[in-house]
């Protein structure tokens, strides 16, 4: 180890110095209008401005440390002797005692909360953390067979999730039908929406899709802001009917579901109820996924990522290969969506901008392509890791009460999504297993599998 | 007629702007075939700076001469903006050259992310209204119509024409502008006859943020309102200009950035203007379905 520490020459430090040094001027220099000087309308409404040299101070003195640390860091690391890490081959039994204690664990959220905090205390764990994380697992999933299976870029996904949440809004509140007999005709609106739009675009490759879809997501979100003899506009629509445990309304009432079953009333029925319903619905989505995988239309998916060309010199019809991923995706995206309208009881165009496109995606390509674990797992990370930043009120205590970390929370979001394409371009689990094999179930490295230009 | 005429002044004030951003999309997709997703956020925050530097110049120095404040805006603007773009190239983008397809493009969403959020936090989530800059119109009229063209129009006009035809220059008279062009056709072979791709890649950034920061200049003169939002619709309508424009043509930049101002204006003034943003997205899923390859752009053949 001390080997080490002489070998760090005397010009590789005087180079971080230098490097240090000149991340400091750039930094200045980048920030000297933006953080120094703030823009602010006074009492009569002037625009005036705010010095405010602190901020670049900090920020010099803290970018150049970093690039510092980080270069002696990388020097010290490239002398540490390394060898090539071979691919393990798969633990089967491994996979499925993750799995196995992932579903405990699971299923145990709630309840242990609930036995920790009691049912105030443990209202907003369950609703802001595991309601929240798993709608976003299962849109992950949904949007994993069209990226991560078939191949195709999709940043218009948030347009299925919207068709979703309206059609439920818009059947429960006119036509007085109730969730469950919504959640499958969402599901069927959605996936027929994304026939209709999958058809005309399917044929289009790679960035061209993309921006197609975005199009088409932005055209459908415009169109439910303005639409408002409909969709009521902006203000959205409002007093959904909430949900019911199977007709049993979560209300006080003799005939509500704490009165049948004789528990005491308490809001927090509904919330882990909504949980459940939505663990249920994500493991439904990664089943499917799981089982058509297996299937051929699932192996047509993984064929066309890998090589669209040999695909139709196959035979294959990619178009409806194509389709079906784009339906079924689209489909998952619709129950989402139903089930997002139900939570909150009420829907407008805001929930459905651009932005919920690209977490999502964001989700799928950290998590690593094609990987339900992978996508599970950045879905915690970025969903739950953004949402602790308005847990750390103690952080006021070292930079003054009006320092707000919530308000930073999509700065580090946008960083994180940034950082760690930097660290694993492939996502967090880029290895995967294969679905045929011969002899012996192998992993497969993140540089042999495909990405798909469709 | 009058109407006509007025929207088409609108449209082409409109257009000018669009057009100088959608040059820095087409030459950096032209150059590494990327969909830079945070350009139209280093167009806002360009747009940013300028009032900044505009307030800091009337402010703290007292200068009072516009078209010396004009310049100095404008040349600052650039400058800083270039950096700006120089090292999220350098940070978010270099690291992932040659790495898988969507990397870059998630890398960029997230830039983008982290731009419009960092505005947001350092100068507050409110529109920031700057002073009037430039009052003054005229009145003309071919064959007694009544047209109202404002000073701030001619000025956007001018100075759009006369940056593009610098950058026009540049690209096409100047060592970098060879290298640039020999990199969107090859890197391989560029790298081989001995220039500096890297180099090359980062200098390309740096003029598009510097077109996009003039484009911003003249947002923040003409609308005189900037907010940290500013930069998505915008940039997606920048996008979709280069895309009907051809992606890669230069070009085709301009000439789609005047077409998506003239459509945007003509639909709002002669349709409704609640659908104008709608009228702009199907243009753009339109062209890419029927005509991929855009107006002036070369179709993408496919090897096997």
């Amino acid at each position: 180890m001390w080997k080490r520490c002489e070998a760090m020459t005397r010009t590789n430090l005087t180079h971080a110095l230098q490097e240090a040094l000149r991340t400091a001027l750039i930094t200045a220099g980048l920030c000297f209008p933006l953080l120094v000087l703030r823009l602010e309308q006074d009492s009569s409404n002037q625009l005036t401005l705010q010095q405010r040299w602190s901020w670049l101070v900090f920020a010099v003195i803290g970018l150049s440390v970093a690039r510092f640390v980080g270069l002696v860091l990388q020097d010290w690391r490239a002398r540490a002797p390394r060898a090539e890490k071979p691919i393990a081959p798969t633990r089967p039994q491994l996979a499925r005692a993750v799995s196995i204690f992932g579903l405990i664990a699971l299923f145990a959220f709630p309840l242990v909360v609930l036995a920790f905090l009691g049912p105030s205390g443990s209202l907003k764990w369950i609703n802001n953390y595991g309601v929240q994380i798993l709608i976003y697992v299962m849109l992950g999933w949904g949007l994993n067979i069209v990226v991560g299976l078939a191949g195709l870029l999709d940043l218009g996904y948030v347009a299925f999730y919207a068709v979703g949440a309206y059609a439920y809004a818009l059947l429960s509140t006119h036509f007085g039908l109730s969730f469950w007999l919504c959640l499958p005709l969402s599901g069927l609106l959605a996936a027929t929406w994304g026939v209709l739009l999958g058809f005309p675009v399917l044929r289009l490759r790679g960035d061209y899709l993309a921006i197609v879809t975005l199009a088409f997501g932005e055209i459908i979100r415009l169109i439910l802001i303005n639409w408002t003899d409909v969709t009521n506009g902006s203000a959205g629509i409002s007093s959904i009917p909430r949900i019911t445990f199977f007709g049993l309304p979560f209300t006080a009432a003799d005939n509500g579901f704490a009165a049948t079953f004789a528990l005491e009333f308490s809001p927090i029925h509904r919330t882990i109820f909504l949980f459940y319903l939505i663990a249920c619905l994500a493991l439904l989505t990664n089943f499917i996924t799981l089982r058509l995988v297996r299937l051929p239309v699932g192996r047509a998916w993984e064929a066309l990522r890998e090589d669209e060309i040999a695909c139709r010199a196959l035979g294959l019809n990619t178009t409806r290969v194509k389709l079906t991923a784009f339906a079924l995706g689209a489909m998952f995206a619709g129950f989402a969506g139903a089930f997002f309208a139900v939570r909150q009881n009420f829907v407008n165009p805001d929930s459905f901008t651009f932005l919920e496109s690209a977490t999502i995606l964001a989700i799928v390509v950290l998590g690593g392509m094609g990987s339900q674990l992978g996508v599970a797992l950045a879905a915690v990370v970025m969903v739950g890791g953004t949402e602790i930043l308005r847990e750390l009120d103690f952080l006021k205590l070292i930079f003054g009460v009006n320092f707000d970390p919530a308000q930073y929370r999509m700065l580090i979001f946008g960083m994180a999504m940034v950082a760690i394409m930097i660290w694993k371009p492939r996502g967090l689990i880029s290895t995967r297993t294969p679905s045929l094999f011969l002899k012996e179930r192998k992993n497969i490295a993140a540089s042999h599998v495909g990405e798909g230009r469709g | 007629m009058d109407v006509f005429l007025q929207q088409l002044v609108n449209g082409l004030t409109l257009g000018s702007i669009y057009g100088l951003i959608a040059i820095g999309y087409t030459m950096v997709f032209g150059i590494i075939g990327m969909v830079n997703f945070a350009h139209g956020d280093v167009f806002m925050l360009s747009a940013m700076i300028a009032l900044i530097l505009y307030m800091a110049l009337t402010m703290f120095l007292g200068l009072s001469s516009l078209p010396l404040i004009f310049i100095l805006v404008l040349v600052g603007t650039m400058v800083i903006t270039g950096l700006w773009n120089w090292t999220i190239e350098r940070v978010a983008y270099r690291p992932l050259r040659g790495s898988f397809r969507l990397a870059p493009l998630i890398s960029a969403i997230g830039m983008s992310i982290f731009l419009s959020n960092l505005v947001q936090i350092v100068q507050g989530p409110r529109n920031k209204a700057a002073p009037e800059f430039l009052s003054g119109l005229f009145h003309f009229g071919p064959a007694g119509a009544d047209v109202t063209v404002s000073l701030k129009q001619i000025l956007i006009m001018c100075v759009t024409l006369s940056l593009l035809g610098l950058f026009w220059f540049i690209v096409q008279k100047t060592a970098l502008g060879r290298a640039q062009r020999a990199c969107a056709q090859d890197q391989r072979m560029a790298a081989l006859l001995g220039i500096d791709v890297d180099r090359t890649i980062s200098l390309t950034f740096v003029i598009g943020a510097a077109l996009a920061a003039v484009a911003g200049v003249l947002f923040m003169i003409y609308y005189g309102v900037v907010n940290f939002s500013d930069g998505f619709i915008p940039g997606v309508k920048a996008f979709t200009a280069a895309v009907l424009g051809g992606i890669g043509s230069l070009p085709g930049a301009v000439l789609g950035g005047l077409l998506i101002g003239l459509i945007e204006t003509f639909w709002a003034a002669y349709f409704s203007s609640d659908y104008k943003d709608v009228a702009a997205f199907s243009i753009l899923a339109i062209t890419l379905i029927f005509m991929p390859s855009g107006l002036l752009g070369r179709p993408d053949v496919e090897k096997v």
